[in-house]
Formats: structure tokens, sequence, C-alpha cells
């Protein structure tokens, strides 16, 4: 998983059915201190998370069908988690 | 998933079977504010995308899951057609 910060939001009402009902958000990956790092990409949400939340998303793998519950689909990320606080050395 | 542009079209009469009847669009991805930032690609269109429209795209395995046929040799493909994009920064970029 990565720890990214949400940016916005994107609006497409012409989209794959697998789409339906999500919401697709704008994510900037950052480095645990909290710099971006690295290109934005989009994720869809599971956890009514908002612009200026910091985020765990998941990419890649089953893993995704199974928080949304609709098995394999054309969908690579997910926002799993909102962050409260990240400790570390 | 990422955001593009679509720049053209791709015709190859002579290709493998999965890809018969599959439109391919030629996209060059870009930021929230559609500044380019990588490198254009070829990729199949599921949502009758044009040129200059603003879409998103699914890569990897993933990408083939948006077709009918999902064991296809597919590796972007066009999911949605962007009316907006709001973000922190700038405000919108349709």
């Amino acid at each position: 998983m990565k720890l990214c910060r949400v940016l916005g939001n994107v609006v497409a009402s012409e989209h794959h059915p697998a789409y339906d009902g999500h919401t697709l958000l704008l994510v900037q990956p950052e480095s645990p201190k909290g710099d971006a790092n690295g290109k934005t990409y989009l994720a869809v949400d599971s956890v009514q998370a908002g612009t200026g939340d910091r985020v765990i998303v998941l990419t890649e793998g089953s893993g995704v069908g199974q928080v949304l519950k609709s098995g394999r689909g054309p969908i690579r990320s997910v926002i799993v988690g909102i962050v409260d606080d990240v400790t570390f050395n | 998933m990422y955001l593009g542009e679509v720049i053209g079209t791709v015709v190859a009469s002579q290709k493998v079977e999965g890809l018969t009847g599959q439109k391919l669009l030629l996209v060059q991805p870009v930021d929230e504010s559609r500044v380019p930032n990588g490198s254009k690609h070829v990729a199949v269109d599921t949502v009758r995308a044009g040129e200059g429209d603003f879409v998103y795209l699914v890569g990897s395995r993933e990408a083939a899951e948006a077709l009918e046929n999902t064991f296809v040799p597919v590796d972007a493909a066009i999911v949605g057609i962007v009316d907006d994009c709001f973000h922190r920064n700038e405000g919108s970029a349709g």
C-alpha cells in the first residue's frame, strides 16, 4: 500500500460500467514525512475520503476486487484507509 | 488509473486475434492540469472517446478486464471521459 494525499476528484459521466457508483479521487504519493513524491494518479474511494485527507492506497492485485466486492475488473487502485498519524524513526 | 488526452487514432489491419474489432487510440498521459507527464502510447477505447478528449485510463493487467473478452493482450484501456477534474491547487481543468 502507498501513502498518498487526496488532491481532488474527477467527474466523468461517460465511463466503463465497472466505475458505476464509485468516487474517483486524484491522489499524490507522499513520503512518510508528507513531501510530494511521484506522479499523481487516480484511485477509487472506499472509505469516504475527501480532498486534503492523507490516505492508504492499494494498487494492483486481487485485493482491489475484494475491497470493492466486485471480483476482478478494470480498477487498479483503491483508497482503503484514512491515515490519522504516521510514526517512524 | 491515470489521466490522459487522446491525440490520435491508430489503425492496424494485421493484429492478434484478441484485438480484432477493438478501437485503438493514441494517448498522451497528462497531469490534473492537462500538462503532459509521460510517454505517448496506444490504448484500447471502451467509452467511445475521440481525439482531443480528456480521459482516464487503466493500465497493466486490469486494462484487459475492461473488455468483454478479458484474456487479451492489452495493457492500457480508456475507461472514462473526464467532464471535470477538481483539485486543490487550481480548481477545475475540464
